[in-house]
C-alpha cells in the first residue's frame, strides 16, 4: 500500500485505515515545504515522523489540522477529506493535536484549560447559561467532573486551580497532552513532546503515550527530534528530508539507512 | 443569618438593593436633584457601554474602537421610536421592531443556508446577510407598517396611558439595542476577520462614519425629525432611576453568566491564544462576533437609556474625542475585570462632569485635558494592569470548583510525578 513500509506485519495491515493523505505538497511564496508526501496510517498504530531541522515535519502537522491549506495533495480522515476544512471542524471530527512550543491558555486554571477543550461537546446553548438554567447547571458539572477525572489521570488533580502558566514545564506538556485528549479524538498529533526534556522525562513520556493509547485507544502520529523516544516506541517510522520523504521503516532499519545518516549526520558521517 | 451572608448571591442582591432604595429615597427627598441624577444615570449609561467594550477587549481580546458608533445608533433608534410615538406616529416602532425580527430571521436562514459550504467568500458571507437584513427592514416599512400600524397604536393605547409608556419606552431601548447588535454583526462579518489592531482602525472608522451620517441625518439620511448637526429636541424625558437601575443590573448579570459558562469560557480562550483555541475545536471566529455583538447590543442599550435621560441628542455627543471614554475607563479599571469598569465607569463621569461643575476652581475646565491625560499616563507607569487588574467582586468572580471527591480509591496512578524532576 502507499505510504507505508511494506513489511509490517498481516495482522496490522488488516487494520482499517484511520489517515491517508497522499501526494501532499505545500509552498510558502516559492520555498517548497512540503514535496509529494504520502503516508498511512491505520488505526492503533503509533507511528513517527522524524528529520531534521527545518525539513517540514511540523509543516505536515499544520497542514493536516487546516493551520495551511496545502498547495496540492489530499488528506482522509476516515475516509472524508480534510483539505480545506476551518481547524475547529478538523479538530471535532476527531484529530487532536499538541505543540512544539507549548501552546497553553497561560492566565487561565489549569481546570480551564482542559474545560475549554470540551466546549464543542458543552450541550449547553446561549440561553441556558445566560438564564441559568437547569441544563447549564447539570451540564456544567458533567463537564467540571469529566476534566477533573482527566487530571487526574495525568496526575494534575490538585492543581486544577493554579494558573496554567505557573505550572513547571514538565507539566504543562502533561497538561497539553490532556487537554488535547479532552477533545475526544481518536487520532493524536504529538509535535515533538520530548523536546527540552532530560532523558529521565523522555522514559515517563514514552510511559505516558503507551498508557493512553491503550487507555484511549488512540492511533498516534508523533513527530520527533529524540532518537530515544522515536527509536523505542514507534512501530515504524517516516524520515523527510528538505520537504521530501527519504526513508520510511521499522526503527532498525531506518537507523541503519545510509541516507537518513547523512541527512542527521553531513555527508562525511559516512565515508 | 450568617450563612446567608456568606452567599455571595444573597450578599449582591442584598447590597444592589440597598443601593436601589437608598438612591430612590434621596431623589425622592430631593437631595439628589436633576443635575446629580444626571451624573448618576450618565455614568450608569457610559460603565453599560464599558463593559461591552471589556467583554470585546478585555476579555476576548479585540481592540474595538466602534462602541460609539453603536452607543449613537441607540439612541437614536430609540429616541426616534418614543419621540414619533408621542407625536401619535407609531411608523418607527413597528419598524424597528419588527424589521429587526425578519431581519434576525432571514440572517438566521442565510447563516444555516451557508453552512453548507465550505470556505465560503468573506465578503459573499457578508453581503448575503447585508441583503437579507435589508429586506426585512424594506418588508417592514413597505408592507408590515402599512398594514398593522394603525392597529398597533390602538392596542396600545387602550391600555392605561402609564403603562403603554413603560411598554413603548421597554421597545424602544429594546428596538435600539437590537439594531445596534444587527448592524455590529454585518460589520463584525468581514471586520472580525482582519488581526486584532486592524480591527481597532475598521470600528473608529465606523464610529466617524456614523459620527458624519448623523450630521446629515436630515439631508441625507430620511429623518428630518433628528435634525442633523442641529441636534434632536423633543425625546420624551422617560428615563428614571428604576429603568437605569434595572437595565444597568441586567447588563451586569448577562454579561457574568455568559462569562461563567463554557461560552465564556471560549471567549477568554480566543484572548489567551487564538490558534491554539482553534485547535482545541473552538469556533473561534464565531466567538468573536458574539463577543462582539453582546458588546454592541450593551451600547445599543445605555444608547437608549441616555437619550431618554437627556431628552436631546447631538451629533458631538458620539464624536471622536469622547468615544474614547470607554477604553480609558477599561483600560484604567483593569482589562478582564467587571468590577473595574463598574467603579471607574461611575467615577470617570465623576471626575468629568461632576467634580469639575461643583468643586474645582472655576479656570480648570481649560486644564482638565491636560490634566487627566497626565493621571492616566501616571496610572500606566505604575500600575499598566489598571486599577482592578483582573479582580472581581465575589459575585463577579468565575467560581473556583472544589477539589473532586473520590469515592472509590483512585485508579493506579501509572505515571511518576514529573513535575519535581522538570525543575
Amino acid at each position: 500500500m502507499k505510504g507505508r513500509p511494506e513489511n509490517l506485519s498481516p495482522e496490522v495491515e488488516a487494520r482499517p485505515v484511520i489517515l491517508e493523505i497522499e501526494g501532499l505538497t505545500h509552498y510558502f511564496d516559492s520555498l517548497r515545504a512540503v514535496h509529494d508526501f504520502s503516508v498511512t496510517i491505520k488505526e492503533g498504530e503509533l507511528v513517527g515522523l522524524i528529520g531534521p531541522n527545518g525539513a517540514g515535519k511540523t509543516t505536515v502537522f499544520n497542514l493536516i489540522t487546516g493551520v495551511y491549506r496545502p498547495t496540492a495533495g489530499s488528506i482522509r480522515y476516515e475516509g472524508a477529506q480534510l483539505v480545506g476544512l476551518p481547524s475547529h471542524e478538523i479538530i471535532q471530527m476527531g484529530i487532536a493535536r499538541t505543540f512544539q512550543n507549548i501552546r497553553l491558555f497561560a492566565n487561565l486554571t489549569v481546570l480551564d484549560n482542559v474545560l475549554i477543550a470540551y466546549h464543542p461537546h458543552a450541550g449547553y446553548g446561549l440561553a441556558d447559561s445566560i438564564f441559568r438554567s437547569r441544563r447549564y447547571r447539570e451540564r456544567e458539572k458533567a463537564m467540571i467532573e469529566r476534566s477533573q477525572e482527566f487530571l487526574e489521570i495525568f496526575g494534575l488533580a490538585d492543581r486544577q486551580n493554579d494558573i496554567a502558566g505557573s505550572l513547571p514545564y514538565g507539566l504543562q506538556r502533561r497538561l497539553e497532552i490532556a487537554r488535547a485528549l479532552a477533545t475526544q479524538p481518536r487520532l493524536l498529533l504529538l509535535d515533538e513532546p520530548a523536546a527540552g526534556m532530560n532523558p529521565q522525562e523522555i522514559d515517563q513520556l514514552m510511559e505516558l503515550i503507551h498508557f493512553i493509547r491503550d487507555r484511549f485507544q488512540l492511533t498516534i502520529f508523533l513527530v520527533e527530534h529524540r532518537m530515544r523516544l522515536v527509536m523505542n516506541i514507534c512501530e515504524w517510522i517516516t524520515v523527510m528530508d528538505f520537504g521530501e520523504i527519504i526513508a520510511r521503516g521499522k526503527p532498525e532499519e531506518v537507523r541503519g539507512n545510509p541516507q537518513v545518516i547523512e541527512a542527521y549526520l553531513g555527508r562525511q558521517a559516512i565515508r | 443569618m450568617r450563612q446567608l451572608l456568606r452567599n455571595t448571591n444573597f450578599t449582591f442582591i442584598l447590597g444592589a438593593g440597598l443601593v436601589f432604595i437608598l438612591v430612590q429615597a434621596l431623589i425622592s427627598v430631593g437631595v439628589l436633584n436633576a443635575y446629580w441624577q444626571g451624573i448618576i444615570f450618565w455614568g450608569a449609561a457610559i460603565t453599560m457601554v464599558s463593559l461591552g467594550l471589556n467583554l470585546i477587549y478585555g476579555f476576548n481580546g479585540q481592540f474595538s474602537l466602534g462602541q460609539f458608533g453603536f452607543y449613537a445608533i441607540g439612541a437614536y433608534a430609540s429616541a426616534d421610536i418614543t419621540y414619533r410615538w408621542v407625536r401619535n406616529d407609531p411608523s418607527a416602532l413597528v419598524v424597528v421592531i419588527f424589521g429587526s425580527v425578519l431581519a434576525l430571521v432571514f440572517m438566521l436562514g442565510v447563516s444555516a443556508f451557508l453552512r453548507r459550504f465550505y470556505g465560503v467568500a468573506t465578503l459573499a458571507k457578508f453581503l448575503f446577510h447585508f441583503l437579507a437584513a435589508v429586506l426585512g427592514f424594506f418588508l417592514a416599512v413597505r408592507f408590515v407598517n402599512p398594514a398593522i400600524g394603525k392597529s398597533v397604536y390602538t392596542a396600545l393605547n387602550a391600555l392605561p396611558s402609564g403603562l403603554s409608556q413603560q411598554i413603548v419606552f421597554f421597545l424602544a431601548l429594546v428596538g435600539g439595542a437590537t439594531l445596534a447588535g444587527i448592524i455590529s454583526y454585518l460589520f463584525g462579518i468581514p471586520v472580525l476577520e482582519l488581526g486584532s489592531d486592524y480591527f481597532g482602525i475598521a470600528t473608529l472608522g465606523f464610529t466617524i462614519i456614523v459620527k458624519v451620517l448623523l450630521d446629515n441625518t436630515d439631508t441625507l439620511l430620511p429623518f428630518p425629525e433628528m435634525k442633523g448637526a442641529r441636534g434632536m429636541v423633543g425625546i420624551p424625558k422617560w428615563t428614571t432611576w428604576p429603568w437605569v437601575f434595572f437595565t444597568f443590573m441586567a447588563v451586569v448579570l448577562v454579561m457574568r453568566n455568559l462569562l461563567h459558562s463554557s461560552t465564556g469560557r471560549a471567549i477568554l480562550s480566543v484572548r489567551e491564544d487564538e490558534r491554539a483555541a482553534e485547535l482545541v475545536g473552538i469556533d473561534t471566529a464565531s466567538q468573536k462576533i458574539l463577543a462582539f455583538v453582546i458588546g454592541s447590543v450593551f451600547a445599543g442599550l445605555a444608547g437608549g437609556i441616555r437619550a431618554h435621560d437627556m431628552a436631546f441628542l447631538h451629533p458631538t455627543m458620539f464624536g471622536f474625542l469622547p468615544s474614547f471614554n470607554p477604553l480609558i475607563i477599561i483600560v484604567f479599571g483593569g482589562l478582564g475585570s467587571m468590577t473595574g469598569t463598574i467603579i471607574t465607569g461611575f467615577f470617570w463621569i465623576f471626575l468629568l462632569e461632576g467634580l469639575l461643575r461643583l468643586y474645582l476652581p472655576e479656570g480648570f475646565e481649560t486644564w482638565r485635558f491636560v490634566v487627566y491625560p497626565l493621571v492616566l499616563l501616571l496610572m500606566m507607569l505604575l500600575r499598566p494592569q489598571g486599577l482592578m487588574g483582573r479582580y472581581e467582586i465575589a459575585f463577579l468572580r468565575r467560581p473556583l470548583p472544589p477539589p473532586r471527591v473520590k469515592e472509590s480509591p483512585p485508579a493506579p496512578k501509572p505515571i511518576p510525578e514529573a513535575g519535581e524532576v522538570a525543575v
